[in-house]
């Protein structure tokens, strides 16, 4: 446990001297406040006391930034060779993996805390449901969990940031787009098959206030997904 | 802690960068790795960090093998890897905090360990700075502070001392002998005289193969079948000196060093020596003898010899 938190530690540092927090805040917030309170469909346009329109925006900003969050974490190391020193060290693959993914899923939370001054307005001017809050800010952690565990893979096969951006952005459009487009195609087993493995059907239910098993462990099942493959290629390496 | 290689075989697709080597390094020893480029030494390295796993061969590092123990391993070795890489972007203390850290470095000794290292290091002046502003010397003397940190009893530096200043590798070099006192180190080098210098045993690799093992007097003497003389010979006609040391008996081969100042190279048949002959030859001759040196065989024409094919 504690090696992880030593290497949450260092990404995390390097996150901020880097400045690639601050831009993040400022962008997520900057575009999440622009949407959610004064241009196109804002809450003051739709006029009920919820954050839906929030969330909805989020997942879009999250589905952009998210990539670049996740882009150098193991791609640089690959570049610089500081991977070989990494994998010399007494810690395991595991750790270096779960270190790197939870840095940037604490960085994510920051960003969502920062957004409660939100929560506070609305509940201040209307009547809010605090259970659709509680369950839509933890739809957006998991689906945040869930970004940034396939962005952590694509980084961890490449030695090129851009690449591995643009791979998570193509592994992720499957799921935001285009299963969902695809299920309405099909009818019976294909298209219900396609439908749960799209990422909205289980975002739009969380963000209505319904936590069902079955979405928690979908998202549970692709972030371990993306961390094992993870692990694999950081094994793979070994090989050479 | 002993290291024992056996018949380690590493490929690169079909290429076979480690041929089926063995070799044990003793406690306390320090091994120099010799040998051109893409001769196999950085893999070996690494096969021995247990960053690689070889296709074939075994590898015990103390009594933990590198298959079944590569954690316990880790433990104890402090590696310093080509080129050095760093998070550039970290300042120095950071850096070794962090490394301290994941070594395992107790709390309560980690601030001592970091000043010790920093002072044996030399990198004192350079502490607070981020690493991406430090010149290339301190840059590989942070490598080399990071492998120390958590004080292993191996060390395995792969090039140390590649890119340095005359002066930074004479430093490095000491630093490398102190440490080595009660250490294993294995270092890798092209620089004959560094790896002489540092060095208890030298081996030299070649094509994935060790064609040489020994201390560098071994190493001499087992290329230093025929002596070489350096002799300057005055008051006579350059080319009629040197007709007559070639006709000379004992001698095989003689070579202009530098006419103006009437310098040969005296090369002896195997088991002669000329220096006789050419001393009586100038009493003959009536010839001023000034100089008559041997020429020691040069490690680096041992290493020519051992890997020009």
């Amino acid at each position: 446990m504690k090696k992880i938190w030593i290497i949450t530690k260092r990404e995390l540092q390097a996150y901020f001297d880097s400045l690639m927090a601050y831009i993040l805040l400022i962008l997520f917030l900057g575009f999440s406040g622009f949407f959610t309170w004064i241009y196109g469909s804002d809450i003051f346009f739709i006029k009920q006391a919820s954050l839906e329109v929030f969330f909805n925006i989020a997942y879009w900003t999250l589905f952009f930034f998210i990539p670049s969050l996740t882009m150098r974490l193991l791609s640089e190391e690959n570049s610089s060779g500081t991977i070989e020193l990494l994998l010399t060290k007494p810690v395991s693959n595991w750790q270096v993996i779960t270190g790197k993914f939870m840095a940037a899923l604490i960085l994510i939370i920051i960003a969502l805390a920062l957004t409660l001054p939100y929560y506070i307005t609305v509940a201040n001017i209307g009547n809010i449901d605090n259970g659709q809050v509680f369950s839509g800010y933890l739809a957006l952690i998991l689906f945040s969990a869930m970004y940034i565990s396939i962005g952590l893979f694509t980084s961890s096969v490449t030695n090129n940031q851009i690449v591995s951006y643009l791979l998570t952005l193509s592994i992720g459009i499957f799921f935001q787009v285009i299963f969902l487009m695809l299920s309405s195609n099909f009818p019976g087993l294909l298209g219900r098959t396609l439908s749960y493995l799209a990422v909205n059907t289980h975002f739009e239910s969380m963000i209505r206030g319904v936590v069902d098993s079955r979405d928690l462990i979908y998202f549970f099942i692709f972030i371990f997904l993306g961390l094992v493959l993870s692990e694999t290629m950081l094994i793979k390496k070994r090989y050479a | 802690m002993d290291i024992i290689v056996e018949n380690l075989t590493k490929k690169y697709g079909t290429q076979k960068a480690v041929d089926n080597i063995s070799f044990k390094v003793k406690t306390g020893e320090v091994l120099g790795f010799l040998g051109p480029n893409g001769a196999g030494k950085t893999t070996t390295m690494k096969a021995i960090t247990t960053f690689l796993l070889p296709d074939n061969g075994k590898i015990t590092v103390g009594n933990f093998s590198i298959y079944d123990d590569s954690e316990e391993i880790k433990k104890h070795i402090g590696y310093l890897p080509e080129n050095n890489p760093l998070y550039e972007n970290m300042p120095v203390l950071d850096y070794l905090h962090f490394v301290a850290n994941i070594e395992g470095v107790e709390k309560s000794k980690m601030l001592d360990k970091v000043s010790e290292v920093v002072d044996i290091c030399g990198i004192e002046s350079e502490k607070y700075k981020k690493i991406s502003e430090l010149s290339k010397g301190f840059k590989q003397r942070v490598g080399l502070a990071q492998a120390l940190i958590h004080d292993p009893a191996v060390l395995i530096l792969d090039e140390p001392t590649t890119g340095l200043d005359p002066n930074q590798i004479i430093e490095i070099r000491q630093l490398i002998k102190k440490i080595g006192r009660e250490k294993t180190v294995i270092l890798s080098s092209h620089i004959l005289a560094e790896v002489e210098a540092t060095c208890d045993r030298i081996m030299i690799i070649n094509k994935g193969r060790i064609v040489a093992d020994g201390t560098s007097h071994d190493l001499r003497k087992q290329a230093q079948g025929k002596e070489i003389l350096k002799v300057t010979i005055e008051d006579g006609d350059i080319n009629e000196i040197f007709e007559a040391l070639q006709n000379l008996e004992e001698t095989e081969m003689v070579d202009f060093i530098e006419k103006s100042s009437s310098t040969f190279e005296v090369q002896s048949k195997n088991n002669k020596s000329s220096r006789r002959a050419i001393f009586n030859l100038c009493v003959k001759k009536g010839w001023p003898l000034t100089q008559m040196t041997f020429v020691e065989t040069k490690l680096e024409d041992v290493f020519r010899e051992l890997t020009m094919n």
